[in-house]
């Protein structure tokens, strides 16, 4: 009987590069950035590491396959070392692998890093890519914010809400992460927007504007985990952050291809996260999370994941957004780092990002951005596309 | 005794027309006298149309106007189909869906191979669709640009009901170059009119109709529709004139709402010649250049039926007027405009996977699960009901002739689109079945949730590198064809 991964892991340290348009840097300075932080943090000598999961999404964009690369630009002593790739959840996912391994038993100490390096394609928004042989041959060339932006014209649909009403609701979601953004000095963007700058940038994809759209940055994140007893034998005293639940959820085509799904909502969301609330052991998501890290691609998709975590009655999110729930002060604080849309979405160091901020959050090491005293947190990624995704839920507390 | 005849048409109209006057207005500086010919539209192909594209359409409508067609052969003429070297007629054949035993074959190489393809279409035994089709480019600012237009025709033929038998046909062949396009050139060459007309279409055009007469034993004046293309009335005028044909049969030529649609033009007139027929109505068709084809019809008193049909009177009837001439231009190819470095991305085709896929790509087939009912598209091996998932239990189901909503909506500026925005979503398909597709030949705005839409084969894109291209169905605005 599985009796899932709460508090089997911990983290021993944890780096974040400052995100942005790094152009001065390459994808293995970013690593060495975010890795040496941990390592300072996680206060072992790199041998102490005994395998590492490496998450990169677009190897055509910069480091080509497999996890030579990490090996390489760490200098690791010719450990395990696994890349994984899962679309935006790319980051959790190498998360996962190390949480997983150092749970299985298999190893004391296990490393996670994801970075991306994405700004060197020359052009603006996420890198062209082909979506395979069959489906370059009919399927529309999607992009990201098109994607997305049909959440809006289903919700519309669905729930009645006008358009403006939901526009203002998005911009409301910006207008939060620019202000969060502001504080953090690792984020990508850090100007503070009006809600009326918001509302008349220029269309990306209807109803989309560009301030409804996360950045496009470089950046790489790392964690080092172990048991808990193996922190405590390190001398870790006082708060651990531990896992409390890490859980992943794809889409099998239904969404895409049978009518049961409305297009208004991520239907894997909702699966991830009530598995996840299980896993941790979370009744009452509402009140016992106290911040929330999730996957604000765009601001429709922030807006529709309230309702599918559970932290917003359906049809109702856009409301809970203008009434500040999700604000820095509201009742469920959510992305007070910035989250994609501002402290940037290098896709692969993403997820990571996400805990990172959760562990300084939850030691009280968040600065000028830190909240009262939060206990438990979740992480949320969406990849892919409404119809076609994968959907990954983690629950992080302190131990 | 069983009569060979036509049984159904189709015809195929861009939406899209060109406002004459924008053309002249754009080229007024270089050329004043181009405004006497600005009258009128001229129809226009939208960026993922052409030839290709624009026969599937015409084909299809023919083929929707028979019960049951059992079509065992597929003639397509052209003189602009996009491949030399890879049948045209075999890849329309699969668009619309037809089997693989079609006796199939491209004909081409004058504007006479419309009315060619049909004359052997009534010469041969089997039942058969005829298709004509040209998208000619135009050089900027010459006569042909003002006069040339964008559209196809479908005819099926067979024995049984036939809307109007075959009486007689007649064929010249004469190396006249009043005009000619060598393999490798994008546009005409074209000769002065006053020799082209005095020395060519006044000389060769009487001979072939007068045999064609003769051959029927009929005297001119007894036809009821002359359908002759690609002159101007007043010549045409002077070969019926020498034939002892009426001007007053002479058939509207559409040069003013629509253009000369080259080989696809004697045929999309002929749709009007049908319509507008009676029973026993004699219906003169002739195809010119490098000599000429002459068919001789007789409406029978089943004519009545082509009044339901989709001919190019209902195809112009539904269409939106364009005055942006450098739209025109660049949909054309002739404007090469900045597209970005997204235009840049390779887009080479594994032939191998389009091979496997090509009745999913082509022919719009999906699968319907025999074990639930569920109609889906793309089909695959496992049903896509999440409370059937059984494997290998679909049998094909056509989508292409479905009836559809907007499921969901974007309109997309990021994207790269030879007419942006790049519109794509969910539709949503009557009897079942969702899938993403692209929007075309919608105004940004125009569509909704709930906006009902048809299928149409367009270009998905092309790969200018190895001079490929690839055809998708697309949902488009359901044509308003009311007869």
């Amino acid at each position: 009987m599985a009796t899932g991964i709460k508090d089997k892991v911990v983290i021993l340290g944890m780096g974040c590069s400052r995100f942005g348009e790094r152009w001065e840097c390459s994808a293995e300075d970013l690593m060495l950035e975010a890795f040496s932080e941990a390592l300072t943090d996680a206060g072992i000598p790199r041998d102490r590491i005994e395998a590492a999961w490496f998450g990169l999404s677009t190897d055509e964009q910069s480091l080509s396959k497999s996890a030579l690369s990490l090996a390489s630009a760490l200098r690791l002593p010719n450990i395990a070392a696994t890349r994984v790739e899962n679309m935006c959840a790319t980051g959790t996912e190498a998360l996962r692998g190390a949480v997983y391994g150092v749970a299985s038993g298999a190893y004391d100490i296990a490393l996670a890093l994801g970075v991306e390096k994405l700004k060197d394609t020359g052009y603006g928004g996420l890198p062209e890519r082909t979506k395979g042989t069959f489906e370059d041959l009919w399927f529309p060339s999607v992009t990201a914010p098109g994607s997305f932006a049909q959440f809006a014209s289903a919700y519309v649909a669905r729930h009645g809400v006008a358009l403006d009403d939901l526009k203002a609701a998005m911009a409301h979601v910006s207008k939060k992460s620019h202000d969060n953004g502001a504080l953090n000095p690792k984020a990508h963007l850090r100007n503070r927007l009006t809600h009326e700058q918001i509302l008349k940038a220029p269309m990306i994809a209807h109803p989309l504007g560009l301030y409804d759209c996360c950045g496009v940055s470089d950046g790489s994140a790392c964690a080092i985990v172990t048991t808990p007893e193996m922190a405590r034998q390190l001398g870790r005293s006082g708060t651990l952050v531990s896992v409390k639940a890490m859980q992943l959820a794809l889409s099998n085509g239904s969404e895409a291809g049978f009518d049961s799904w409305d297009g208004s909502y991520a239907h894997t969301t909702r699966i991830a996260s009530r598995r996840a609330y299980q896993e941790a052991g979370i009744v009452d998501p509402r009140a016992e999370l106290d911040l929330i890290e999730v996957h604000d691609c765009f601001s429709i998709t922030e807006l529709v994941t309230m309702e599918d975590l559970g932290l917003a009655d359906v049809g109702q999110g856009w409301r809970a957004v203008l009434d500040g729930r999700f604000d820095r002060d509201g009742a469920m604080p959510c992305n007070v780092d910035g989250g994609l849309k501002c402290f940037g979405h290098p896709i692969g160091a993403t997820g990571l990002r996400m805990v990172y901020e959760l562990y300084l959050q939850l030691l009280g090491r968040a600065g000028e951005r830190q909240l009262a005293a939060p206990k438990l947190g979740l992480t949320h990624n969406l990849g892919g596309f409404p119809n076609k995704n994968v959907c990954s839920v983690s629950v992080i507390g302190t131990l | 005794m069983t009569r060979r005849g036509i049984l159904s048409f189709g015809a195929y109209v861009p939406r899209r027309r060109l406002d004459r006057r924008a053309i002249a207005a754009a080229h007024a500086w270089a050329n004043p006298n181009l405004k006497a010919l600005a009258r009128g539209t001229r129809a226009i192909c939208g960026q993922d149309e052409d030839s290709l594209t624009m026969a599937v359409a015409a084909g299809a409508q023919a083929l929707a106007a028979l019960d049951m067609p059992a079509v065992a052969a597929l003639s397509v003429a052209s003189t602009t189909m996009p491949f030399a070297d890879r049948q045209n007629a075999t890849l329309i054949g699969e668009a619309l869906a037809l089997p693989d035993t079609l006796a199939t074959a491209d004909l081409g190489g004058s504007l006479r191979a419309g009315v060619a393809a049909l004359r052997a279409a009534f010469e041969r035994p089997q039942t058969s669709l005829v298709v004509a089709a040209d998208k000619r480019h135009t050089r900027p600012a010459s006569a042909q640009e003002m006069r040339v237009g964008d559209a196809a025709a479908a005819l099926v033929v067979g024995e049984g009901e036939v809307l109007a038998e075959f009486v007689a046909g007649h064929a010249l062949s004469v190396d006249f170059v009043d005009h000619y396009r060598a393999s490798d050139a994008d546009f005409d060459y074209a000769l002065e009119e006053r020799w082209a007309r005095d020395m060519g279409a006044l000389r060769i055009l009487p001979r072939a109709i007068e045999a064609t007469l003769t051959r029927a034993g009929v005297a001119g004046a007894a036809v009821a529709r002359v359908v002759m293309a690609g002159f101007p009335r007043r010549e045409a005028e002077a070969i019926a004139a020498k034939c002892g044909l009426a001007a007053a049969a002479i058939v509207d030529d559409l040069i003013e709402p629509c253009g000369d649609s080259g080989c696809a033009h004697p045929l999309l007139l002929l749709t009007l010649a049908l319509q507008s027929a009676a029973p026993g109505d004699l219906i003169l068709v002739v195809g010119y250049g490098q000599g000429a084809e002459t068919l001789l019809l007789r409406a029978t008193d089943a004519i009545g039926r082509a009044g339901a049909m989709v001919g190019a009177a209902q195809m112009l009837a539904d269409g939106t007027t364009d005055d942006n001439y450098l739209r025109f231009l660049s949909f054309s190819g002739a404007l090469a405009l900045d597209w970005g470095m997204r235009a840049e991305r390779d887009n080479r085709t594994a032939q191998s996977a389009f091979f496997r896929h090509r009745q999913t790509v082509t022919g719009f087939v999906g699968g319907r699960c025999t074990a639930c009912d569920t109609a889906q598209f793309p089909r695959t091996r496992v049903c896509v009901n999440p409370d059937c998932r059984q494997t290998d239990t679909q049998v094909a189901e056509p989508f292409a002739d479905k009836a559809a909503t907007v499921k969901s909506i974007t309109e997309d500026w990021l994207a790269l689109s030879y007419s942006p925005p790049l519109m794509y979503g969910n539709v949503r398909f009557a009897g079942g079945g969702v899938t993403m597709l692209e929007f075309s030949d919608f105004a940004p705005g125009a569509l909704a949730v709930d906006t009902p839409l048809a299928l149409a084969f367009r270009l998905k894109d092309v790969d200018a590198r190895r001079g490929f291209r690839r055809y998708c169905w697309k949902a488009v605005p359901p044509r308003r064809l009311s007869a």
